[in-house]
């Protein structure tokens, strides 16, 4: 093997090789053999150096010097430069610039990164970055050395359950779809995340996307699947481009398709987009829309493993389940199940959103407490302002307050807490939130989402909705909270699918925990978070304002009056409570009542 | 998701293209209707027709499919389609204030087209960007960290 004193990498991506790269290219190489140089430094084609921006461009090591805007005549002067006399050719040199990830950001000290271990560190395009990064050694080792059967088993020694938020144990539903007598059998990726707040699993097709192909060919081996569907949704339009750009390049390789890696196992995969439905992420609806139809669920049994896709076996999980296959394969079932909890292994990745310092993705061991997450890995709440509740998985999720801050995080607790795991959504919320409000809102969320199926969930979200509704506007009536009680445990024992089943949550859970500003809202007709608008009035204090005339002019409505420099006023019956006039506000002078 | 008012081509040219890209698949349908969609803003009767006819389906259960699907419209759309993201991140960080400073600026509610057919305002589902909400599309241009006062500058760029 020959050792070069120097290397260097020469972008020859699409937008650099427009503006001459290969020229560049040429030159560098002539320039080197002319200096006698060409068995000292090597150069090497490469793709995406520092965005292509300002292409063509090198990087040379060991130094990790950047040059940028490159011409054919700046050659002679860089090769003299760098190579000859041994000095950083100073008017050619540009830094790269530091792109600021504002989802994911260096993990802290109370992360593991095994989901997320790859995304903003490989070119989620390039399949070779994938394989330089231990890449498809689990599926190899898989097809060569593992039966079946022995897959299913390290995955269920390893405790992984569920990701979608069920926290079924995976290896237990391969080994129904393996043990299903019919086929062919399916295989299929739920990656219609549609819980607002959770975009983990977009960030890992988006920077990942083999990590989750590579785990469904492990699974389709486990359970003997001849063709998968990935289900995106339609929301995702970059999700969908790498997916495809990834099944691409694994079919190129034999990764994908017929006889994979040499062996007589054949799968394929086809990525299927959703068009915008959030019904679509319960697995039955999410099978009949895969098949053209309305996606609505239906009773199981049937389970999928038994009738699922085009009425075959069908094994379905989430993109992260898949993602967290290739590494306890490549690792071991006992180094996953070393993390977590007794029951709840492994690491879960989380979205932390809302009033908190550091939002974003995290990815932590189970067990962590919630307090952890908030305040040592998230940085604690925006403005410093005191914690008041945080809502976990999602729409069908339930509100917690301060007491279950220390609660440490599995499907168990949270679910005895009265909330679930669900897809790891967590929406951190201050003291200026109103929880009515809030549940209303998420109301207004399953009631627009229901698919209307079954009666308990179409109809009986729009019963909690419009009482709900009443109780914002200060029309609320003591019987009320009884009737609500009433209705989250009907339509909880009564729904169809799991929408429906936990729509009431945070309902039922902002009812439990925060029961008091409800009342304050019916018999008060007060708002206490200072949120309902029917129940507010903004107001100008005027030993503070200065008459500057800013809110006068920014209000929409011309409710403001007042002379230059002269305290102004308010017109409550003209105000549309919109907080234009505080947010523009210089001097902290409206204040609500 | 694009939704473009594009309508240099014939409906049925529009059809016929994504029935071939796709080929005549009952599963594709939902595909097939996503692009037909794309192109022509919105599905016309008439291309409901002619895919019913070309995928021997029946025409209403075409319907009850591009009825069940908010990124299906059945209504003609406007030159720009504003899609606000009301989920929870974005509303508890002020969303709310947004989304009716845009109702009152371009005087329209939660799923109307203007009268001249330049805007639609929409609602959607999360679009999974909650790390910088509250969030508003326009056509394709994704605006995060909105507050109030920035509406009528973004609503600005659009002719």
């Amino acid at each position: 093997m020959k050792y070069f004193r120097s290397h260097v990498l020469l972008c020859v991506d699409p937008e650099c090789l427009k503006h001459g790269a290969h020229e560049v290219m040429d030159a560098l190489q002539d320039e080197l053999v002319a200096e006698g140089l060409i068995n000292e430094v090597q150069v090497l084609e490469t793709s995406r150096i520092g965005g292509c921006s300002n292409g063509p461009e090198i990087m040379v090591y060991p130094e990790g010097i950047h040059y940028a805007n490159l011409t054919v005549d700046d050659i002679p002067y860089l090769v003299e430069e760098h190579f000859l006399k041994g000095r950083v050719a100073q008017k050619l040199v540009m830094p790269i610039e530091k792109v600021v990830d504002e989802e994911l950001s260096a993990p802290t000290h109370k992360e593991i990164r095994i989901v997320l271990r790859n995304c903003g560190v490989i070119d989620p395009e390039n399949i070779e970055d994938y394989i330089a990064e231990d890449g498809y050694m689990a599926l190899a080792k898989c097809l060569t050395e593992y039966t079946p059967d022995q897959v299913i088993s390290t995955v269920l020694e390893s405790g992984l359950r569920g990701r979608g938020g069920a926290g079924f144990p995976t290896g237990k539903k391969w080994q129904l779809a393996r043990n299903s007598p019919d086929f062919p059998k399916y295989l299929v990726c739920n990656a219609d995340e549609g819980d607002p707040g959770a975009f983990m699993n977009r960030r890992v097709l988006e920077s990942d996307p083999h990590s989750v192909i590579e785990g469904m060919v492990i699974a389709a081996y486990a359970i003997g699947a001849s063709q998968g569907y990935i289900y995106c949704r339609a929301e995702y339009p970059i999700a969908v481009r790498t997916l495809n750009i990834g099944i691409r390049q694994a079919r190129e390789m034999g990764l994908l398709g017929h006889n994979i890696l040499g062996t007589d196992f054949s799968f394929d995969l086809e990525v299927r987009m959703g068009a915008g439905a959030f019904v679509c992420g319960e697995e039955t609806a999410l099978m009949s829309s895969i098949e053209g139809k309305r996606g609505e669920p239906r009773p199981r049994p049937p389970f999928p493993a038994q009738r699922g896709v085009f009425g075959r076996p069908t094994n379905i999980n989430n993109v992260e389940t898949y993602a967290n296959i290739p590494q306890i394969m490549l690792r071991g079932a006992e180094w996953y199940a070393s993390m977590g909890t007794e029951k709840s292994k492994g690491t879960k990745t989380f979205a932390l959103a809302g009033d908190v310092k550091h939002t974003g993705l995290v990815e932590v061991p189970l067990g962590l407490s919630l307090r952890e997450i908030i305040y040592d890995v998230g940085g604690g709440i925006k403005d410093d302002k005191p914690f008041k509740a945080i809502q976990t998985g999602g729409p069908m999720g339930g509100c917690l307050p301060e007491e279950y801050l220390d609660l440490p995080i599995d499907y168990e607790a949270l679910a005895a807490a009265g909330s679930i795991m669900g897809s790891g959504g967590l929406v951190v919320m201050d003291d200026e939130t109103c929880m009515v409000d809030i549940a209303r809102f998420f109301m207004e969320f399953t009631q627009d989402e229901s698919c209307g199926k079954c009666v308990p969930c179409r109809v009986g979200t729009r019963r909690i909705l419009e009482i709900l509704q009443r109780i914002c506007n200060g029309e609320g009536k003591e019987e009320d909270l009884n009737t609500l009680d009433e209705l989250c445990a009907e339509i909880k024992s009564t729904s169809l699918c799991g929408l429906g089943q936990g729509a009431p949550n945070p309902v039922e859970s902002t009812l439990k925990h925060f029961r008091a500003e409800y009342e304050a809202h019916i018999r008060e007709k007060r708002c206490p978070a200072k949120v309902c608008k029917a129940l507010i009035r903004y107001d100008i204090l005027e030993s503070i304002c200065t008459g500057c005339t800013v809110c006068a002019r920014n209000c929409p409505v011309n409710a403001i009056s007042g002379e230059r420099r002269q305290a102004h006023h308010i017109d409550p019956d003209v105000c549309i409570r919109c907080g234009i006039c505080m947010q523009v506000c210089n001097f902290n002078a409206i204040e609500i009542n | 998701m694009t939704i473009t008012a594009n309508n240099t081509q014939s409906v049925a040219e529009v059809v016929r293209a994504a029935l071939e890209r796709h080929g005549l698949v009952k599963d594709e349908l939902i595909p097939i209707l996503n692009e037909v969609n794309q192109v022509l803003g919105y599905l016309p009767a008439e291309a409901l027709e002619l895919v019913a006819q070309e995928m021997k389906v029946p025409q209403s259960q075409l319907f009850s499919v591009a009825s069940f699907y908010n990124m299906l419209s059945t209504k003609p759309r406007g030159r720009h389609v504003i899609q606000f993201c009301e989920s929870a991140p974005c509303h508890v960080v002020g969303g709310r204030q947004v989304f009716e400073t845009l109702k009152r600026e371009l005087k329209l509610e939660s799923g109307e087209t203007s009268t001249d057919g330049k805007w639609t305002l929409v609602t959607t589902s999360c679009l999974g960007v909650c790390a910088v909400g509250p969030v508003l599309i326009v056509d394709n241009d994704i605006f995060g960290n909105v507050t109030p006062a920035q509406v009528p500058d973004i609503l600005a760029r659009y002719h």
